[in-house]
């Protein structure tokens, strides 16, 4: 295949097939173990300097913040971070100057809330660098060929703009169809951290909402942190395995985090913590604040239990358990008057 | 005529009549796929009055909702309430590419006269002066969606003889570009309405062309908010307004004013 066109993007976690599957069958256990772990020693365990890692939902819909806050605390440094549609997740990884390297598809914005002013000041600066352009297709496909052990998925997107310019892309001729077409690199994250409804000891996890990109995230990546609601008996998970997304084998660590998605969404249990998400872009507007929103909310307290109950425990998630159910209204504190 | 409907245009805003003229364009029994912003309270509008069996899909992976309140995000629990199928950003998107989306429906930064979509940089790529979010799922809504519908503010530097950065692709260079790049054939920018007018795009150009102004707007103000020629027709529309009733139905979309400020 003659290649017509090339991105000048970086790939992030690109290996060779051969290469990624020699690395599969040494480091995943088949072994039907507990993997029940803290936050502490999942992030210590499985996420390094330096590493490229994925989160997993929709930038701000079932993110596993516990997860997200424990790699601040730890301060983990020069992290690569794909950019499918991210949203708080990111923007607090970018803030707190753990990720310097991204990829984005929908990055540095907060959707209706407006952009956001940590993420952007970081990029317009360049102490966050651009390794590529993408689409939200465009990235789901990088872990669908991972999944697959392909080096690339063939796709109609991206073509003909300065998106495809600016990605990790290649353009052939396809040799059924004769006509151009693009290739997305496979794309392998060092570690994915995922937050699912409940799982069981072993990681076996279902996801009672939309997947998003999980299903084929969590079977890209090389290691996978599932947070999680609840954790349930493996009879549970046995007696309608139909819905399982995520099997043990690909888990590598289980860490049980109720409302471990605050302040995101966890579709049926909790909506957006609106009051937080308000505080949080207004802090985040200068570097001052923001130091000052991780000392009150990360660094000041021992956990992620702690944190939940400093942003108003019970109460707090009634209310927005509330909302979920649209049996109270819906709030926008940060609309600008 | 249009005078007429001047003097009473106040009781609808700007937004408004943006969100009412774009869900015109939907069809009942059609599919759409819809971006973030307005497009949202246009689809519900247009849900809730002449298209309830619209069908409405979300990248993030909801298909056939029927949506109950404004969602924060194209991939909250709104956008699967009462959904066909809750399901994931792959199954959408490889439909979409099979031709299961008649409709796309997306908001925009900047535009050029070929309905090419700026969402990712003002100003040098490498040296942005605002960088924006990127293209999430637009550049895949703009190259899959069989009839693409934009919606936007009107400015001359919003309507730009060169986007700073082409995301999301419109007719690209002019007739036959798309298919040439590989993009599906017969695909592209249908429809553009901003709070001055509602375009189509020309067959034989496939330019930026006025089908109707808004109430009270002159053609000089279109014209000089644009930095492009804009096509003229020989017949100029009005563009109809909401009625009092139907702003309220928008108005109890979202009645906080987030998309429609």
């Amino acid at each position: 295949m003659e290649v017509l066109k090339e991105g000048k993007g970086e790939i992030l976690g690109w290996h060779d097939p051969d290469e990624n599957r020699q690395w599969v069958l040494q480091n995943k256990s088949r072994e039907l173990k507990d993997k029940r772990m803290s936050a502490t020693e999942a992030v210590s365990k499985f996420i390094h300097d330096g590493d490229y890692i994925a989160s997993g939902g929709f930038g701000h819909i079932r993110i596993s913040m516990a997860i997200i806050y424990e790699i601040v605390r730890q301060k983990k440094k020069n992290l690569a971070m794909a950019g499918k549609t991210s949203c708080h997740d990111l923007d607090t990884l970018i803030a707190a100057e753990c990720v310097n390297r991204v990829e984005p598809a929908y990055s540095f914005g907060h959707e209706l809330r407006g952009l956001s002013p940590a993420s952007r000041r970081a990029v317009e600066s360049g102490r966050c660098k651009i390794v590529a352009e993408t689409s939200n297709a465009g990235y789901q496909w990088h872990f669908l060929a991972a999944m697959m052990g392909l080096p690339f998925i063939p796709s109609r997107n991206i073509l003909g703009t300065d998106t495809f310019e600016y990605s990790n892309c290649k353009v052939v001729t396809d040799p059924f169809s004769g006509k151009p077409i693009c290739l997305i690199p496979a794309s392998y994250p060092d570690a994915a951290i995922i937050h699912v409804h409940r799982c069981d000891i072993y990681g076996n996890a279902q996801i009672d909402a939309i997947s998003v990109e999980d299903f084929e995230l969590s079977r890209a990546a090389r290691r996978l942190i599932v947070s999680t609601e609840e954790i349930i008996g493996d009879e549970k998970i046995r007696a309608e395995p139909w819905r399982t997304a995520i099997p043990f084998f690909l888990v590598d660590g289980v860490v049980e985090a109720p409302f471990g998605a605050h302040p995101a969404e966890m579709p049926g249990l909790y909506y957006f913590d609106e009051d937080m998400m308000a505080k949080w872009l207004e802090m985040s507007k200068t570097p001052q604040g923001t130091k000052e929103f991780f000392q009150k909310y990360i660094y000041g307290v021992a956990d992620f239990e702690e944190y939940l109950m400093l942003v108003g425990g019970i109460k707090r998630f009634n209310h927005l358990k509330k909302i979920e159910q649209l049996r109270a209204p819906q709030e926008a504190p940060w609309l600008k008057k | 005529m249009a005078k007429e409907v001047s003097s009473e245009a106040r009781y609808y805003t700007a937004s408004e009549l943006m969100a009412y003229a774009a869900a015109q364009q939907l069809e009942d029994k059609k599919s759409v796929f819809v971006g973030t912003g307005l497009p949202i309270v246009a689809i519900m509008f247009a849900q809730r009055t002449h298209a309830p069996n619209l069908l409405i899909v979300f990248e993030a992976g909801g298909i056939g909702a029927q949506i109950p309140a404004l969602p924060i995000s194209v991939g909250d629990s709104r956008t699967f309430y009462k959904a066909v199928i809750a399901t994931s950003m792959h199954d959408v998107m490889s439909m979409s590419q099979a031709g299961y989306v008649d409709y796309g429906f997306l908001g925009a930064a900047q535009i050029d006269m070929y309905g090419n979509i700026n969402t990712t940089v003002i100003g040098p790529h490498d040296t942005p002066k605002i960088r924006l979010p990127g293209s999430g799922g637009a550049n895949d809504v703009g190259s899959f969606s069989q009839k693409l519908i934009i919606i936007m503010r009107q400015r001359s530097n919003s309507f730009v003889n060169k986007v700073d950065f082409l995301t999301t692709p419109g007719y690209l260079t002019g007739p036959g570009a798309r298919e040439r790049a590989g993009l599906a054939k017969g695909s592209g920018p249908y429809r553009l309405i901003t709070q001055l007018a509602v375009y189509g795009f020309d067959e034989e150009t496939k330019r930026l062309k006025l089908i109707s102004l808004h109430p009270g707007v002159s053609l000089e103000e279109v014209k000089s908010s644009s930095e492009f020629e804009i096509i003229i027709p020989e017949k100029i529309e009005t563009t109809k307004p909401p009625t009092q009733e139907e702003c309220a139905i928008m108005r109890q979309i979202d009645p906080l004013g987030i998309s429609l400020r």
